[in-house]
């Protein structure tokens, strides 16, 4: 036994001989297999969303049944873009175990990184038709703030929708996890995030709109942003854009940064003793979630035609969460799907019967906390992954 | 000036330019000394011990967990730690791993490695291993996966995004499945492991990590008895190549493979030597054996 324990630690057995046994490397295949039918189906969908909604709502006369209305379109491609923070959402909560709720403030920033530079593009077509957009006429200011000099270039805008959420997170971020600031007190420190930045917004002096925030776009990219054709491109790339980071999550939780990530939720302590440095890897994913959040918004922004601080409200952040936790959080899938479910269920109710709308979204959260730990997901898939393997 | 000095100012030139020649970082054509450049991270035990401790002392809201406490581990040695209840022995470990700060006194590893000044990761990465009391190892992740984290690789994020397992990594991985006989469960889930299979997952991840001192808080602990006799022929095979710090409370297992023995009673050393020795210890009888 002991010439064995001492041969074992420096190989020398045969490959052959040793290898056969564990011939299914981690991640195993028979999982992956199983998934790979959510997965492909969730994805298929997405991808005949993008195909089919173009046509319906565009080629299909309006007269006809199968015609896809204009709202139905502004609805999907909005909840596409909770989706990718529902997504992002489980990244850093499903995936590293860090609760978040202050995630809206990353959603808002990158939404009034685009919101400034579609003021910028209004113009003079104005109520005031002046050079300076209407709500800094209002206040009687005589020139561009400084932090609007960037307004103009969409190439800057673009920047500044990865880049604000980014160094925000990571300036938030960095002291937050180098203090060892864990569990409930880390979420309650996004919230007062998210809440001081909000009062931020409101006030006009910041020259961010106050409490109406940005509205009444006219134009992007100086193509006017209230065509059918303007929409349904705007809707094709958040899509896109969904399928993208879906496809970037799935290949980040496979690799073995991923893995790190699942032992720091399991057993943080243990991660360190092996060496790793959890400061760098939960900084990592917490930027890159806070990213995919500032996209998001940004996406938002031209579809919904408003950006304003209520985005960054605690209970916009709260609900973030929800998604994820409604559609089950660990598994890609669920916080789409769970972003789908309730804020389609929620548009439905605010038409019928609006009053119920937030005791509904109570007794689904309750529900889901106590019947359904995995979220839509864990009912879809059955019996429990412990239990099986 | 006089032709004496000039010579002998020639002379001092002639033995610089040779000086100069012979080039940086040779000894100038003096002999080879003994003394070496130290190697800052680099791990040094010629003077034998792998770890000193000296004079620590932590203390609690007043209550001195570790009271001047020094301990010299040598390279390549078994060392068991026995002890009551609250005689610091997980504190120890606690301050050589970098999860508690001592008050006052100095951490070594080798004879250049100030472990004070290192955080919990960089002393894993130095080369030393921690096994906790309670068995931690990935709960959600197989067996296989466990192994593979703590496999001796660039610890960075980017190359982790970008880690893939070579042939020769995954050949060392099943070898250690074969050694900590969990070769059946590579594909289980770690967190359905029996309390002993986690102890001995855990022990073999941190074998993953290549340590030079491996510090094992209470590794028999729910192990059958079979189980806790193939833990100590493991123990016995890998000192010498490794360093080992065993806490124990089992008795019989520490008879079966301590060579040296530490007794720890109120945060400091009471007794010290082979285990017949220490067992007649009367100081030791008194606040432990006798009991």
């Amino acid at each position: 036994m002991s010439a064995v324990a001492s041969d074992t630690l420096t190989p020398t057995l045969s490959r052959e001989r040793e290898r056969e046994p564990i011939a299914v490397p981690a991640p195993s295949l028979s999982r992956w297999r199983e998934r790979a039918g959510v997965r492909a189906g969730v994805l298929l969908a997405l991808i005949a969303v993008l195909l089919l909604a173009p046509l319906l709502n565009l080629v299909v006369p309006a007269t006809s049944a199968l015609h896809l209305s204009d709202y139905a379109i502004a609805l999907i491609g909005k909840i596409m873009c909770y989706a990718i923070c529902a997504l992002a959402m489980d990244l850093i909560w499903g995936y590293t175990g860090i609760l978040s709720l202050g995630h809206g403030v990353f959603f808002a920033l990158g939404g009034y990184a685009m919101g400034m530079y579609l003021m910028r593009q209004i113009g003079r077509d104005g109520n005031y038709k002046s050079d300076l957009p209407d709500f800094m006429v209002f206040l009687d200011w005589k020139a561009l703030p400084w932090h609007w000099s960037l307004s103009d270039s969409f190439g800057a805008t673009l920047a500044l929708i990865v880049l604000v959420p980014g160094l925000l997170a990571f300036v938030f971020g960095y002291f937050a996890f180098r203090s060892r600031i864990k569990g409930v007190y880390f979420s309650i420190i996004t919230q007062a995030m998210t809440y001081a930045t909000m009062l931020l917004f409101f006030r006009n002096e910041t020259g961010f709109g106050g409490n109406n925030g940005f509205t009444d776009f006219k134009r992007i990219l100086a193509i006017p942003i209230a065509t059918p054709s303007t929409r349904m491109t705007l809707f094709v790339i958040t899509g896109l854009t969904l399928i993208g980071f879906f496809l970037f999550a799935r290949w980040l939780v496979g690799s073995k940064f991923g893995r790190v990530l699942q032992a720091i939720r399991d057993a943080e302590s243990r991660v360190m003793f092996t060496g790793y440095d959890p400061l760098r890897y939960k900084l990592t994913i917490w930027v890159i979630s806070a990213v995919m959040c500032g996209i998001a918004g940004a996406l938002y922004v031209p579809q919904v035609g408003i950006i304003n601080p209520s985005e960054m409200s605690p209970a916009a952040s709260i609900e973030i969460a929800i998604w994820a936790a409604v559609g089950g959080r660990g598994t890609l899938i669920g916080p789409i799907l769970g972003a789908f479910f309730v804020n389609g269920a929620k548009s439905m109710f605010t038409q019928l019967i609006p009053e119920f709308w937030l005791y509904f979204l109570g007794a689904l959260f309750i529900a889901v906390t106590l019947f359904l730990p995995r979220g839509i997901v864990g009912l879809l898939r059955g019996k429990p992954r412990e239990e099986r393997a | 000036m006089t032709p004496e000095l000039m010579e002998a100012g020639a002379r001092v030139r002639e033995a610089a330019l040779l000086k100069a020649q012979a080039g940086p970082g040779t000894s100038g054509g003096r002999a080879a000394s003994y003394g070496r450049v130290v190697q800052s991270g680099e791990l040094d035990v010629a003077h034998g011990p792998i770890l000193y401790l000296e004079e620590i002392t932590v203390s609690f809201d007043g209550f001195k967990a570790l009271n001047e406490l020094s301990l010299l581990i040598d390279a390549g040695e078994l060392r068991c730690i026995i002890g009551p209840n609250g005689a610091g022995k997980t504190t120890m470990m606690d301050v050589i791993t970098g999860k508690t700060r001592p008050d006052a006194g100095k951490a070594f590893f080798g004879s250049t490695i100030d472990l004070l000044r290192m955080r919990e990761n960089e002393i894993a990465s130095v080369g030393i291993g921690r096994k906790f009391q309670k068995p931690t190892v990935f709960e959600h992740l197989s067996v296989f996966q466990n192994l593979e984290l703590a496999l001796k690789d660039d610890r960075g994020v980017r190359s982790s995004m970008f880690f893939r397992l070579s042939g020769e990594q995954l050949d060392r991985i099943g070898a250690m499945l074969a050694l900590i006989h969990l070769k059946d469960s590579a594909q289980r889930t770690a967190g359905l492991l029996s309390h002993g299979q986690k102890q001995w997952l855990e022990i073999g991840m941190l074998l993953m990590q290549e340590p030079r001192l491996l510090l094992l808080d209470e590794p028999v602990a729910g192990m059958s008895d079979e189980e806790t006799e193939r833990t100590g022929e493991l123990f016995v095979s890998l000192a010498g190549k490794h360093s080992l710090v065993v806490v124990e409370h089992d008795m019989a297992f520490i008879e079966r493979i301590a060579r040296k023995v530490t007794v720890l009673h109120e945060g400091c050393v009471l007794a010290e030597g082979p285990m017949t020795q220490v067992q007649n210890d009367p100081k030791v009888i008194e606040v432990y054996l006798g009991r």
